[in-house]
């Protein structure tokens, strides 16, 4: 679904990543791991499009980066759902309609939206927070309100940049709970995050490969995790 | 873009346009400017039409007309103007030629010297209008054949003073359009100011609806949109209210002919009407351009 072929990136000076293979496999569950900036953030963003390698080939869904327009770009987003640390909302519009938004811009939007979008947020448990307006969240309920719009469109691929980084550790459980079942219902799981107790503990509920940056390569992190 | 900009109103969907958030004293000052440019733009085009009417019909009827004045001894006056008006007849070019009542001198004289002005008493000299055909008479035979008959004629073709006037007219229906360009101009850079200020404060708007997959089109849509209403609604009151100002202006036509003359006449009225949608146009040209320039920056 996403590959990353020999893939380099560069910001202006040194080279940040570089040699770098991935393949992300449907229904698979990925971390991502590796110090504060070795390019964990940066390996996400080239896996939807918001950058484009400076060397190698990145291909969302069988389509090279390199080849895609912008409004290329912007419709892959729709299968990709990215959930970021510091999570952005439009201020103005209620929860709800924040994470109906995808539908919103996709121009979607039929009979059963108001059904589906309840069970969202019911099963992010934001259901009674439906019309506050984001500032109004605490950290938790934004992870958690940022997830459900990331899912809304029924995406193939997710990606979590530190989805945990702002929550507690009771808080880091329900969110991990939550994208375990949605590997289950077959979505591919990609997170970043440099929290190994979150790795610990979703190794026991699901099968998760654990890659780990370090010196610019993508390894394979050991069984000690 | 453009195409998808377009789509944005014939659509109706609202949903596009709620994603940017409201923005209470820029949308209002963008709407103050908009309606104080129309206002400018109708007085400006006013100021064109009527310098162009008055070029024409100086232009034409002052061409088609020229006066013969005749200053005789007093006991000569209904003789020369005999043999004056006999010798217009036999010229070529010349349609009529009519001597002027006694009522009709008076009333040309009456704003200069009031209304009481004993004219029998006074020297006052004889004037015939001569209205030409064709190609006109030639003036300098008339004045040579005048100059052996009718010693005490003085022959005014009008061409002395009507060509500045015609020239100034001119002039001032070219300011008048340097006016609504300027106009428009500034219209588009005060759009444009606007959308880029709006546009740099929407940054985080943009790149959560990039994020969630909504294309160029879709985000332009709903600034373009924007501003282009904004720009329209501003425009149409202020076209509006410079069109009332316009009919309020006094109308006294034979007094005071320019000034007075400053309104629309007849399908001229189209114009006040197309200046909302041209600045509508306008804003709509300078967001598209303004969105696409931001747009392009980011992914």
């Amino acid at each position: 679904m996403i590959e990353l072929d020999n893939v380099a990136y560069s910001y202006g000076g040194g080279e940040l990543l570089s040699g770098l293979t991935l393949r992300l496999a449907p229904g698979s569950f990925h971390f991502l791991t590796g110090p504060s900036g070795a390019g964990k953030t940066t390996l996400l963003k080239l896996c939807y499009g918001a950058l484009v390698p400076t060397a190698g080939h990145a291909r969302l869904f069988g389509e090279d980066v390199r080849r895609m327009d912008r409004d290329a770009i912007a419709l892959s987003r729709r299968r990709i759902g990215v959930v970021h640390q510091d999570c952005q909302f439009l201020d103005h519009l209620s929860v709800a309609e924040n994470v109906a938004l995808p539908l919103t811009v996709a121009g979607e939007g039929g009979g059963d939206l108001e059904q589906n979008l309840l069970e969202l947020m019911t099963w992010v448990g934001l259901k009674s927070r439906a019309d506050a307006l984001p500032p109004e969240l605490s950290g938790g309920e934004r992870q958690r309100a940022a997830l459900a719009r990331a899912v809304i469109m029924s995406p193939e691929v997710i990606l979590a940049d530190e989805p945990t980084g702002n929550v507690d550790w009771e808080m880091s459980q329900r969110l991990l709970r939550l994208l375990v079942e949605l590997n289950r219902m077959g979505k591919t799981i990609l997170i970043a995050t440099h929290d190994l107790g979150l790795i610990r503990s979703a190794k026991t509920q699901v099968q998760a490969r654990v890659l780990r940056i370090s010196n610019r390569k993508l390894q394979a992190a050991g069984a000690d995790l | 873009m453009i195409r998808d900009s377009l789509g944005a109103f014939t659509g109706s969907d609202t949903g596009a346009d709620r994603v940017v958030p409201p923005t209470g004293f820029t949308a209002s000052l963008t709407l103050f400017a908009a309606g104080a440019m129309a206002f400018l733009a109708v007085f400006a085009l006013a100021l064109s039409l009527a310098a162009g009417r008055l070029a024409t019909s100086w232009g034409e009827e002052l061409a088609r007309a020229s006066t013969l004045r005749i200053s005789a001894p007093a006991g000569q006056q209904a003789q020369q103007t005999d043999a004056a008006l006999r010798l217009l007849q036999q010229t070529p070019g010349v349609a009529s030629a009519r001597a002027l009542s006694e009522e009709e001198q008076q009333a040309l004289l009456e704003p200069w010297f009031g209304p009481d002005l004993p004219l029998a008493d006074l020297p006052v000299p004889q004037l015939i209008e001569i209205i030409e055909q064709g190609e006109g008479f030639d003036p300098a035979g008339l004045r040579l054949r005048l100059q052996a008959e009718v010693p005490g004629a003085v022959l005014d073709d009008h061409t002395r003073w009507r060509r500045p006037l015609v020239a100034a007219a001119g002039k001032l229906r070219l300011l008048g359009a340097v006016s609504i360009l300027l106009i428009a101009g500034a219209v588009a850079a005060m759009v444009t100011l606007a959308a880029n200020a709006a546009l740099a404060a929407n940054a985080q708007v943009i790149a959560v609806l990039r994020l969630v997959g909504a294309t160029d089109g879709l985000i332009a849509r709903a600034f373009v949109r924007r501003f282009t209403l904004r720009a329209l609604g501003g425009a149409a009151l202020g076209a509006a209210a410079g069109s009332g100002a316009l009919l309020l202006l006094p109308s006294a036509e034979e007094t005071a002919g320019f000034l007075t003359g400053l309104a629309f006449v007849g399908w001229h009225w189209v114009f006040p009407l197309l200046v909302p949608l041209l600045t509508a146009a306008v804003a709509f040209a300078a967001t598209a351009i303004a969105a696409r320039r931001v747009l392009g920056d980011l992914r």
